[in-house]
């Protein structure tokens, strides 16, 4: 298997884009790929597009095709992975192996999500596809219902500060603020998080990513190819994705996601890192429960300690390890099948100092991408 | 080409997932004995000799919540209660998850007693009337 | 005797609203209501209870109490004006959801406005007895609907009762029924038509012509038949379509102790269950029995018609009250609604 690095990013502007058709997103993304990289589009010889519900949200299935014609790429092979909330992941995986197997040297790994062209209750039930359909999603379980569940049981067992969780939001929301594509880039006050609506008790509002359309997109490629290109890179030092049983009854355990473990072991063993080498991470933080789970679950907190990580400020911007610098799914924004492609892109770009605000920088980054409830989960380490 | 009504589930699909959802069935590996409510082909032991089984009506609640944004074709009944329930099947923990009626959503408690009943699930005004196990509290 | 009665159960939903409720909505004097009707609340369905969940319930606790083998079940009848389709029997849901075997089931929904739960009953009885079956199921089952601002409102309540009936002189019989008299007449009293969301009736009409004539008639018939009084009747059944014509038929009868009609407390906290009323009110008797005891019922069935049952009780009913839960424990059970709660659940208020 050959050496992969990420060369290049570009994203789109998350957010209510009522003028914009998918089309339109994706090509903001991938216009900004180009600009920072000036390679000629050319030299891209496939194109992978994360996207969970293209189909249900506007209708519209052979979404590598269109998005391939719609920049002028068509003739490339072009195709879309599903992997639910972590589509982006799959996406990012996908492309991986198209360079290391040497099928391929320069992929683009995209994901895409235009999430606001149906109503609240519909978009409700879109998204709830990620889970069982005969026997969650039936029975009137929402997807942020699904999450509710592990978060009940967490305060529970381990009777955490409720704080704790809210300050999450508190963080992303801070982080957001210089982060020119974010959705919302107004800090919030841990009153203002608590004090919220709650949606499916006990998360509030402000615990929970919001709705928005967005797209981002990386290129992958060999070491060679980057320097032959003028591109300064990133290597993928480890990428894995890893499955648990899709309804969240049907898990062992409800607060670990075993998916993150399998899926972690895999990626830090190929890396060659322990927790203790990270420099700064990214998590699928969708929910408050999840940015919890996963800080524990990736192995940088005791089980049910995950909380102190945020509590103590570990996890802020001047904290030992950093999450989510560009304001995570909650303040940065969840158009769901992107996610894990802006969470690698914003690594990418905060290892080599290349964000809107200066990173604290590092050698290695970890990102997380969670698919469904934990049922599909990808991580990848990121080197300088 | 179907002229009818296209509402809620369409009938093939029905009648295959009815009995799963009104019945309250599981499954059981016959190799190794592991006891689940989702259906699978194979169990993760290797074995394909699975049986169906019928499940214990009575359960504890592990863990519960209320949704108040429900999705589309749940509204009439928002907000309502969705639960894991531990079942005990033959001293192994069995987990099920689905909605509580008859509850007050103030007094829902995590190691509250239920009991399965059949319920509707969601019904519009022409389509098929779509039923389903929930789980109404056991009074003491 | 004519067949077995080896498990029943009854289901009454918890939700109820009072008479003064309804009466503060439309500016009527609630106690005029409460005095006129005998009625203080009625059961409200919730919105996710219909028919075939009410009768399920009923069911699941007549199945366990008869402590057969369900296999062996071979009609599920339902009676009721509410049934869930228009057209789908009541009965396919409830044989799935029970687990019923599918081979030689008979299933169908009996409408006869109130009497339809009395008619099932028979047609199961007819079927043992003729053999096509050995087990039935028969329920009566209704979440009736009032008219806003009707009279009717006060009492178009929900609730059901099932019975799982076999052979004469079954070892698992809890009960006998001796013998059913029926007298039909065609009686404008009541009536819906097709898709009509309500129904219409005759005011006072529907108690001389219908009601007491009916069910005195057949009442009447059936203490012919058997060579009794009726006083010899340790507890009463009857169709309750609200407390005043229950007392008023009681005494016309000739009941002298009116504590035996065990329909006057159910009508007056959980209203009329329609097609369940008297299924329920026989359930509630059968939880009073003792070994030995008599019960008459009369259902009364707008249109009109009136069934008489005379029901002797056996041994095992002491050894099935432990299961389940009384008629009682759900009249005693109540969570007091809001008209604009009751509207919602009702779909009186138009959501798709
Ligand atoms: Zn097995």
């Amino acid at each position: 298997m050959r050496e992969v690095v990420i060369a290049g990013a570009g994203f789109a502007k998350i957010g209510e884009r009522r003028n914009d058709r998918i089309g339109d997103i994706f090509a903001e993304a991938f216009r900004m790929l180009i600009d920072n990289t000036q390679i000629d589009p050319k030299e891209i010889e496939a194109l992978v597009v994360g996207n969970m519900s293209a189909g249900e949200f506007v209708g519209q299935a052979s979404l590598g095709a269109y998005l391939a014609d719609y920049v002028g790429l068509s003739g490339i092979p072009a195709i879309r992975v599903e992997a639910a909330c972590t589509s982006g992941g799959a996406s990012v995986r996908t492309a991986y192996h198209l360079v290391a197997s040497g099928a391929y040297d320069v992929v683009v790994a995209a994901g895409v999500e235009k999430m606001t062209d149906t109503p609240n209750n519909q978009t409700t039930s879109i998204l709830a596809e990620a889970a069982h359909q005969e026997y969650e999603t039936y029975f009137g379980a929402s997807f942020v219902a699904l999450n509710a569940l592990m978060m009940r049981y967490y305060l529970d067992k381990y009777k955490p500060k409720r704080e704790a969780f809210a300050k999450r939001s508190v963080y992303m929301h801070q982080n957001a603020v210089d982060n020119p594509r974010a959705q919302f880039r107004r800090p919030v006050k841990l009153e203002q998080v608590l004090n919220s609506t709650i949606v499916a008790d006990p998360l509030t509002i402000f615990e929970c990513a919001p709705i928005g359309d967005g797209s981002a997109a990386v290129l992958l490629t060999t070491p060679e190819k980057a320097k032959e290109l003028g591109l300064e890179y990133v290597k993928i030092a480890g990428a894995a994705l890893a499955t648990d049983r899709l309804a969240l009854h049907e898990r062992d355990e409800l607060d670990t996601l075993k998916a993150t473990l399998r899926a972690r072991e895999r990626a830090y063993k190929q890396a060659k890192i322990e927790p203790k080498d990270v420099d700064l991470i990214e998590i699928h933080d969708a929910f408050s429960i999840m940015a919890v789970l996963a800080l524990e679950d990736l192995g940088f907190a005791k089980k049910g300690e995950g909380r102190k990580l945020i509590d103590e400020g570990v996890i802020s911007r001047d904290g030992s390890l950093p999450a989510n610098l560009g304001g995570g799914l909650k303040a940065r924004g969840h158009p769901v099948g992107s996610t894990t492609v802006y969470g690698v892109g914003e690594a990418y770009l905060n290892l080599l100092q290349k964000a809107p605000r200066k990173s604290p920088g590092g050698e290695v980054a970890v990102v997380q991408g969670i698919g469904g409830t934990g049922s599909t989960v990808s991580v990848f380490v990121l080197r300088r | 080409m179907y002229m009818g009504i296209i509402e809620g589930t369409f009938p093939p699909r029905y009648r295959r997932e009815v009995k799963y959802r009104n019945a309250f069935v599981g499954w059981r590996c016959k190799k190794c004995g592991r006891v689940f409510y989702t259906p699978r082909k194979r169990c993760e032991c290797g074995s394909r000799e699975i049986e169906e089984i019928e499940l214990p009506r009575e359960g504890r609640v592990v863990t519960r919540t209320v949704v108040r944004n429900p999705p589309k074709g749940y509204e009439k009944y928002a907000p309502y209660a969705i639960a894991i329930i531990e079942l005990d099947v033959d001293g192994q923990k069995v987990r099920v998850l689905g909605q509580l009626a008859d509850v007050d959503l103030d007094k829902i408690r995590t190691g509250m007693r239920v009991r399965a009943t059949l319920r509707r699930i969601r019904a519009g005004r022409r389509g098929l009337i779509e039923y389903g196990v929930k789980r109404v509290p056991i009074e003491e | 005797m004519i067949a077995s009665i080896l498990g029943y159960g009854a289901y009454i939903p918890r939700y109820r609203i009072k008479a003064e409720e309804i009466a503060k909505v439309w500016g009527q004097d609630p106690d005029r209501v409460k005095l006129g009707l005998l009625v203080e609340s009625k059961s409200v369905p919730g919105p996710d209870e219909d028919t075939a969940t009410i009768a399920f319930e009923a069911a699941m606790q007549a199945i366990e109490r008869a402590g057969i083998d369900k296999s062996l079940i071979g009609a599920v009848f339902v009676g009721s004006e509410s049934h869930p389709y228009a057209v789908k029997p009541t009965g396919t849901i409830l044989a799935s959801a029970l687990g019923l075997n599918p081979k030689h089931l008979r299933a169908a929904s009996f409408e006869f406005a109130c009497k339809a739960g009395t008619e099932a009953i028979q047609a199961v009885i007819g079927l043992i007895n003729a053999g096509l079956i050995k087990y039935g199921l028969a329920i009566g089952a209704d979440t009736a609907q009032g008219r806003p601002s009707d009279p009717l409102e006060y009492t178009a309540a929900a609730g059901g009762a099932a019975y799982v009936l076999g052979p004469k002189g079954d070892s698992k019989a809890i009960a006998e029924i001796e013998r059913v008299e029926s007298y039909v007449t065609d009686t404008p009293d009541f009536r819906r038509r097709q898709g009509a969301p309500y129904p219409e009736h005759g005011v006072r009409f529907t108690g001389e012509p219908a009601y007491f004539h009916h069910i005195i008639n057949s009442v009447k018939l059936l203490l012919e038949k058997l060579g009794r009084d009726i006083n010899e009747y340790d507890r009463f059944a009857f169709h309750s379509p609200n407390g005043k014509f229950v007392r008023n038929v009681a005494r016309r009868l000739g009941i002298k102790d009116l504590s035996r009609v065990v329909s006057l407390d159910i009508v007056r906290k959980c209203g009329n269950f329609y097609s369940g009323s008297t299924l329920v009110g026989i359930a509630r008797a059968l939880d009073k029995a003792n070994p030995g005891d008599k019960i008459l019922a009369a259902s009364f069935g707008s249109g009109a018609g009136s069934d008489a049952f005379s029901i002797v009780v056996k041994d095992r009913i002491t050894e099935v009250k432990s299961i389940g839960k009384s008629v009682d424990r759900y009249l005693n059970r109540a969570k007091y609604i809001d008209y604009g709660t009751y509207a919602r659940y009702r779909g009186i208020l138009v959501m798709d």
